[in-house]
């Protein structure tokens, strides 16, 4: 069996059971950010301040970074993979899509660590 | 993995294919919405920090997305991009329950998909805008 050394878990099982979860995680998240900015109608400050730095919604939003992390590196792999090939670009394209991969971790990573910053950093 | 599928097709080849398509052309902007949502997540960051950081930040970054035209339309492609990317996806989901895996039916289900995404993505316009 030949593993791909990008792809998220090494394995399309488990590549596509964090990709399900995460997909669940966020949608639920979106949901309930959407929900409760319909429900409030004119949301102003201290509402919106004390809802996002409750701790569910630390917690919640920390969850939903993490699911970010794991359904865009699997989604952006899966594109990558299918893309940017030699058979579609040439012999250069193992190289340009290694250094898309390894931008695309720098990103997810600044990411995650810009929103634990913003939700937990003061 | 051997196969006789035609390789390097042409783009309109492809495009007259697919384009008839509503699973394909799904499909493709699942992916499109995908990206574009990985590349907006620092503009949607950056609403969240100055939304928490005090009153005044909150108020002026409430009028940059509701009022401004660069930070209203960031958020709005982001909000229409998530949007479609949700729905289209809650339709893969659907189908890993083994509902709407036939011909006909991924045929239907893209087409609702499609239908559903395009009338959520223009109420968010209109909740945005009025």
């Amino acid at each position: 069996m030949r593993n791909s050394a990008t792809s998220f878990s090494r394995s399309g099982l488990s590549d596509w059971l964090v990709q399900r979860v995460s997909a669940y995680i966020l949608a639920a998240y979106f949901l309930v950010i959407v929900g409760f900015l319909i429900c409030r109608h004119e949301v102003g400050f201290a509402d919106w301040y004390a809802f996002m730095t409750s701790t569910a919604m630390r917690i919640f939003t920390l969850l939903s970074l993490l699911a970010l992390a794991g359904h865009a590196w699997v989604g952006l792999w899966t594109v990558f993979t299918d893309y940017v090939t030699e058979r579609q670009l040439g012999p250069k394209a193992s190289v340009l899509r290694l250094l898309l991969q390894v931008g695309m971790a720098i990103f997810i990573f600044v990411y995650v660590v810009w929103g634990i910053q913003i939700l937990w950093g003061n | 993995m051997k196969s006789n599928r035609p390789v390097n097709l042409s783009l309109s080849t492809v495009l007259a294919v697919n384009l008839k398509s509503p699973v394909a052309i799904a499909s493709i902007l699942h992916r499109i919405s995908g990206v574009l949502i990985f590349l907006l997540i620092p503009v949607l960051l950056y609403v969240l920090q100055e939304s928490l950081i005090s009153e005044q930040a909150f108020i002026a970054v409430k009028a940059d997305v509701l009022g401004g035209l660069i930070g209203g339309f960031l958020v709005f492609v982001a909000l229409a991009g998530l949007i479609f990317h949700l729905v289209v996806g809650a339709k893969h989901l659907v189908q890993d329950f083994g509902i709407g895996e036939s011909l006909q039916g991924g045929r239907l289900f893209a087409w609702l998909a499609l239908a559903t995404a395009g009338l959520f993505i223009i109420a968010a316009l209109a909740w945005m805008v009025l």
